[in-house]
């Protein structure tokens, strides 16, 4: 037992917020909001320079190998700049074929994620139906759906892979409230689709990653909105004083900075249980994601109130904060049904000291 | 970063396991499961020799003093396996891990010598005179002066919320040394006999009808010139030593009688059909996410080890248990409904739930106050300028 990140662990984490740090700039990211919601140069390096597209995927087929500790690391550091990546999709494909997917469909698809050269997304909920290897129906909210190559859905209790490319597919963007992850609705008529292998398993490991995803993007972003209003509170003067010396003041930031320390034992601890394939994985991803994305609205609404005018300005960052919250609450099942199935555990089921 | 325990973990676990569980369902059996800090102080103060001589008492200190040098997942360990046992609540907590440690860490040899066997052995209880009616939040605002008196510290003033106080064997109490000082300087940290003429202890009624702290009167007590830690005027330093190792492993333990707790909640939703209703679900699932977090949380601080950084995991530790704390009591009454007012019998005193809701009130205050807390993470975590200070 040793809950502190091993040194190349560290060293991963500083390599990533280093990265998004300097690449992932407003100026860049507010360039990708106003056309399709992806920094593609963003991406390219990302996934090319850096290889950390392949994070979390098998060695066997181009991946870095590695785990969700690392993955999470990956996403924290993405969401502390909201970077407009397709990070989302691209890890819950990515495990949904790494652990559901047939020989050839791994052989033939992770390297290509490995290498950012395709762009999945992914349907939380979606109404599908099939046909021997063909599927009808509509997927909606589909993050980055609009550019995305390739589908993962549920129908049938069978995980697919849909080409987003192919034949009988109508996809709708939308103009979405974050416009770092926009949604759209694919209308799919009778299109090939291939099964996974074990659909149970592949769709399993799909939503952990995912779910471990969005708590990252969430502890990253609550973090970020919490240093970013600290360095506004130590240079704003008012009434002769810095603001960051008001009580009134300190105060909330000391809250965010309670909650965001449990949302980060949140997220290392579903981590490292989907990691070790420990009996609390179920229960520590539904608390991950809950807290971290309440924990994430409630500092992003803080920085917008801490800043006064200025937080409510387009020019200013806080509303990016804002929205990323606010769609991660939502995306892949919110607060509500997370706790809900923790109560389903707890008090349908008795879960006692030791799970 | 890694959480599961080796096979030679799980080894000493069962090692403890067996030891509790034998304990508990043998020779103190009568004591089982006993939380508060009032009931049968004799058979616990037994159970803390029973502890002492198997070893089992102060596991993480060194092995010169009494201990077993055990590693910080031993510890966790224990701490679990001593809460799932059903053993009571430590009532010389103080003792092991805060007067210890701060001896261990401040204390000559002839000091260590003279207090650590008497603890490791069980046979010494401590109680913590820090409060005063003017010293609270406040803490430096200490007015308990001690004068040097031949080969005596000669002691008078009055502490006030010294748990345990009533049936302790030594008291340490933070004193002014130097005349006219004020504020952090001029302290000295003092460890006394609470058995001497000089020191006279008057319970407190509590919200809940108990009396578990108390009113703690100092009028010429005395301590030998060699029974203070450090030098004199070093005791805030001491004193701010000491709440660091507040924030240690005990916090495990503490954590599973907070899971007790929230079982008894879950257990009255279950009985009186409220855990059908999805607001309450919503409640007692925000509650189980609450415990999980905390554990993680003191499992990163642990894993940090060193207690004198700051580490934001330990800044924020007080207030999220303390919050989470007095929210169970509330969520508790909440379950119970209104049947929850009525005392079973007839004198004013509560079963778990209504004292939980109750008792908790204490703890966003005691040990740093919410608000004092806030003040602490704002200025140490975040850097935010320091509160005003009037005139000493």
């Amino acid at each position: 037992m040793e809950f502190a990140f091993t040194e190349e662990q560290a060293m991963i984490g500083e390599t990533v917020r280093g990265f998004f740090a300097e690449n992932a700039t407003s100026e860049r990211t507010r360039k990708a909001m106003a056309g399709e919601g992806i920094d593609r140069a963003l991406w390219a390096s990302f996934a090319g320079e850096l290889g950390l597209a392949g994070i979390g995927l098998p060695e066997e087929h181009g991946g870095a190998g590695l785990g969700m500790v690392e993955l999470a690391q990956v996403a924290e550091a993405a969401g502390a700049q909201v970077a407009a990546l397709p990070l989302l999709g691209h890890v819950m494909l990515g495990q949904a074929l790494a652990k559901g997917g047939t020989e050839a469909q791994k052989a033939a698809l992770l390297p290509r994620l490995a290498a950012g050269e395709v762009i999945a997304t992914a349907a939380w909920e979606a109404k599908i139906t099939a046909e021997g290897n063909r599927v009808s129906g509509e997927a909606a909210f589909l993050p980055h759906g609009a550019l995305a190559d390739l589908l993962l859905v549920r129908a049938e209790g069978k995980a697919w892979i849909v080409d987003l490319k192919a034949e009988g597919v109508g996809v709708t963007g939308h103009v979405t409230m974050d416009q770092t992850r926009p949604f759209a609705t694919a209308r799919l008529d009778g299109v090939a689709a291939e099964p996974l292998a074990d659909g149970a398993a592949g769709w399993h490991a799909a939503l952990a990653a995912g779910w471990i995803c969005l708590a990252a993007e969430a502890l990253g972003g609550a973090q970020a909105a919490l240093d970013r209003t600290v360095a506004y509170s130590k240079e704003r003067v008012q009434f002769g004083r810095q603001i960051g010396s008001f009580q009134a003041y300190k105060h909330r930031l000391a809250d965010m900075m309670v909650e965001i320390e449990q949302a980060r034992s949140a997220v290392y601890w579903a981590a490292c249980a989907v990691d070790e394939g420990s009996d609390e994985a179920t229960i520590s991803l539904h608390s991950a994601k809950s807290f971290s994305a309440d924990t994430f609205f409630m500092c992003a609404g803080n920085m917008i109130q801490l800043h006064g005018g200025i937080g409510f300005t387009w020019e200013h960052d806080a509303h990016l904060f804002f929205k990323r919250a606010r769609s991660i609450q939502t995306l892949l099942g919110d607060g509500q049904w997370h706790r809900e199935r923790i109560a389903a555990m707890v008090l349908d089921a008795g879960l006692g000291v030791a799970a | 970063m890694k959480l599961g325990f080796s096979p030679e973990e799980e080894a000493f676990r069962a090692e403890c396991a067996d030891w509790l569980q034998a304990e508990m369902t043998g020779a103190f059996a009568d004591i089982r499961g006993i939380t508060n800090l009032s009931d049968a102080i004799g058979r616990r103060r037994e159970w803390e020799q029973r502890l002492g001589e198997a070893g089992w008492g102060c596991i993480g200190w060194p092995r010169a003093w009494g201990g077993r040098d055990a590693t910080i997942a031993q510890q966790v360990i224990f701490a679990e396996e001593y809460a799932r046992a059903g053993a009571p609540n430590r009532i010389n907590h103080i003792g092991v891990e805060l007067a210890g440690p701060t001896i261990l860490a401040f204390g000559s040899e002839e000091q260590k010598a003279r207090y650590l066997p008497e603890i490791a052995a069980g046979r010494q209880i401590w109680c913590q005179g820090y409060s005063e009616p003017n010293a609270g939040s406040d803490l430096a605002n200490v007015k308990t002066r001690a004068r040097r008196e031949g080969d005596d510290w000669v002691v008078n003033g009055q502490k006030v919320w010294t748990s345990l106080a009533h049936y302790s064997d030594m008291v340490f109490v933070v004193a002014r040394t130097e005349e006219g000082s004020a504020g952090p300087k001029g302290l000295s940290f003092l460890l006394m006999d609470m058995d001497q003429p000089g020191i006279e202890v008057r319970p407190i009624r509590q919200i809940n009808g108990e009396a578990e702290f108390n009113e703690t009167f100092f009028t010429d007590a005395r301590c030998p010139a060699d029974a203070m830690l450090g030098a004199a005027g070093d005791g805030w330093k001491v004193a701010m030593a000491l709440l660091a190792f507040e924030r240690g492993v005990s916090t495990l333990g503490q954590q599973m009688q907070f899971r007790n707790e929230l079982d008894a909640v879950i257990a009255a939703s279950r009985a009186n059909g409220k855990a059908a209703d999805p607001v309450i679900r919503q409640k007692i699932a925000q509650a189980e996410i609450g415990l999980r977090l905390m554990r993680y949380g003191a499992l990163r601080m642990l894993s940090g080890a060193d207690l004198a950084a700051i580490d934001g995991a330990a800044l924020t530790y007080k207030i999220q248990w303390a919050t989470w704390r007095r929210g169970l009591g509330e969520l508790g009454m909440e379950v119970l409904g209104q049947a929850g007012e009525i005392a079973p019998a007839d004198d004013y005193a509560w079963p778990q739930l209504p004292n939980l809701f109750l008792s908790s009130r204490a703890d966003t205050i005691y040990g740093g106050t919410n608000q004092i807390q806030r003040n602490l993470i704002a200025e140490r975590g975040l850097g935010l300028p320091r509160e005003p200070r009037g005139k000493a």
